[in-house]
């Protein structure tokens, strides 16, 4: 019997597909959450957007919060460690959560490392804003990737860009010659290997997620139409002004992206979406920590 | 044709099983697009999201109908879940077209998740993935188990439905999808057989 096998691993986010995992500040918010019908949530002590309003070092969450979380709901729970900070990631494995996610909305711990995560049982998720970001993840042992986006805006521009320059650079590849491709791995730091098995599947060999800056349904199902496997929603459910139907509207929409009779129905009457930011006017862009 | 229901979860590894075995498939999310196939594959994912999703717009009825009428089924871990008759300790309601009872990721958080070799009944030895795996407590008498993995039962059969708890599809195994197939013809060679010797007046319980 074999345990934490790469397929194991990235076979769980392919469960994951087609769904919508949820930011979680209680128990309760949780609860909810799940009975909306979130495919996971997120355990964590501020969304981006209070991050974002109330500044300080953002760190892991509290072990109880998690444990909490965790007792409350069956779907698998997620939770987030700073970038570089192997002992945050070893206590939420002991913890016994289902996946890491070495996020940027927490303050790096490291400014040259990300965590080794070939070292650790439990499955880790991490954000890119390109493929080589990307590439370097996984080469590092991701199992799951997710666009960074602009989180705790509840704007989508930021998402839109990456996911389309992750396509872009795959399709790159499939025209590029063989020098180009050593010349591609070199400057982005990642084995030949990796980078000609990417141009043989024209894809990422994990599940790619939508994350930073989904607010509504209808930003979900641009996501998915953009050919992202599923949608992680920060801020947008809760603090929205009625969490339960948006959470429910959200999780709809990403099933049924192309059906947009379907979405228009769920999208009605909602009441008020996260305020939001234009990106223009921000002090502190999340997606540029981590390399 | 064979459907594969996409609500959510890896529905896109068994329709590349699918694909490797040359067959015909479609991906399933309305009960109208349910009308076009003779069976259907429940993928693996979040039991409890497709299972709201499947009765969110009326296509859990319209499937129940159809297995009671003989409708082949294949179910993979979440997929043999909603199929279930009972799950314990959980409020959700399964469709109940299978007589099992189920208890949920029965094994632990995901770092207990394990892969290991099968010996299933007719098929031989399958590599099968457990990720946060259900175990079944109890088989009812109509079903066949065809494989057990340290004592529990993983691979069933009952009549028209075949379920399993770990995924054939994420080790790239196709022999349990091949029975699934299987099934599927000969339900469409038992169909046909009265409707061609039927008139076409009496055939149609429609007007």
């Amino acid at each position: 019997m074999e345990k934490s096998t790469f397929r194991l691993k990235a076979g769980l986010a392919e469960m994951l597909k087609g769904g919508v995992i949820m930011d979680v500040v209680t128990a309760e918010q949780a609860k909810i959450a799940e009975d909306a019908g979130a495919v996971a949530v997120m355990a964590l002590e501020r969304v981006p957007a209070d991050i974002r309003k109330e500044g300080g070092v953002a760190r892991m969450s509290d072990p109880k919060l998690i444990r909490e979380i965790k007792a409350a709901v069956t779907i698998p729970v997620m939770a987030k460690c700073r970038i570089g900070h192997l002992a945050e990631a070893r206590i939420l494995e002991a913890l016994g959560v289902d996946y890491i996610d070495e996020s940027e909305v927490l303050t790096p711990a490291d400014d040259k490392y990300h965590v080794d995560k070939t070292l650790f049982k439990v499955p880790f998720v991490c954000g890119a804003t390109n493929l080589g970001e990307a590439l370097r993840r996984i080469n590092e042992g991701a199992a799951m990737i997710r666009t960074k986006g602009e989180a705790g805006t509840g704007n989508i521009i930021e998402a839109v860009k990456h996911i389309r320059k992750v396509k872009e650079d795959i399709a790159m590849l499939q025209t590029a010659s063989r020098k180009q491709l050593a010349a591609y791995a070199k400057k982005e730091r990642v084995p030949l290997e990796l980078v000609q098995s990417i141009r043989q599947l024209d894809r990422l060999p994990v599940v790619n997620f939508a994350a930073g800056g989904v607010a509504t349904p209808a930003d979900a199902a641009l996501m998915m139409q953009l050919g992202c496997d599923g949608v992680f929603v920060g801020s947008g459910i809760f603090k929205s002004s009625n969490p339960r139907k948006y959470a429910r509207a959200i999780v709809e929409a990403t099933t049924h992206f192309n059906d947009a009779k379907l979405v228009a129905k769920v999208s009605e009457g909602l009441g008020e979406a996260m305020r939001g930011l234009e990106i223009g006017s921000l002090q502190m862009r999340l997606q540029d920590r981590g390399w | 044709m064979v459907g594969v229901l996409a609500l959510q979860g890896d529905f896109r590894e068994h329709l590349s099983i699918l694909k490797k075995l040359g067959v015909d498939a479609k991906e399933i999310r309305t009960k109208e697009e349910l009308s076009l196939v003779d069976g259907l594959i429940i993928p693996g994912g979040e039991s409890t999201v497709i299972n709201k999703l499947m009765r969110r717009h009326g296509l859990a009825e319209e499937l129940v109908r159809k297995a009671q009428r003989g409708f082949p089924i294949l179910g993979t871990c979440a997929g043999a879940i909603v199929i279930s008759k009972e799950i314990l300790g959980d409020p959700q309601v399964p469709l109940g077209l299978l007589d099992i009872s189920v208890k949920r990721n029965a094994y632990g958080p995901q770092i207990e998740s394990f892969e290991d070799d099968v010996e299933a009944k007719g098929i031989g030895k399958v590599r099968g993935c457990f990720i946060r795996a259900p175990i079944i407590t109890r088989v009812g008498k109509r079903v066949d188990v065809l494989a057990k993995h340290q004592g529990n039962p993983v691979l069933f059969r009952q009549g028209n439905i075949l379920a399993s708890t770990f995924h054939p599809e994420i080790a790239g195994e196709t022999r349990i999808h091949k029975l699934f197939l299987e099934m599927i013809k000969t339900r469409r060679e038992k169909v046909q057989e009265p409707v061609s010797s039927t008139p076409p007046s009496h055939r149609s319980r429609h007007p």
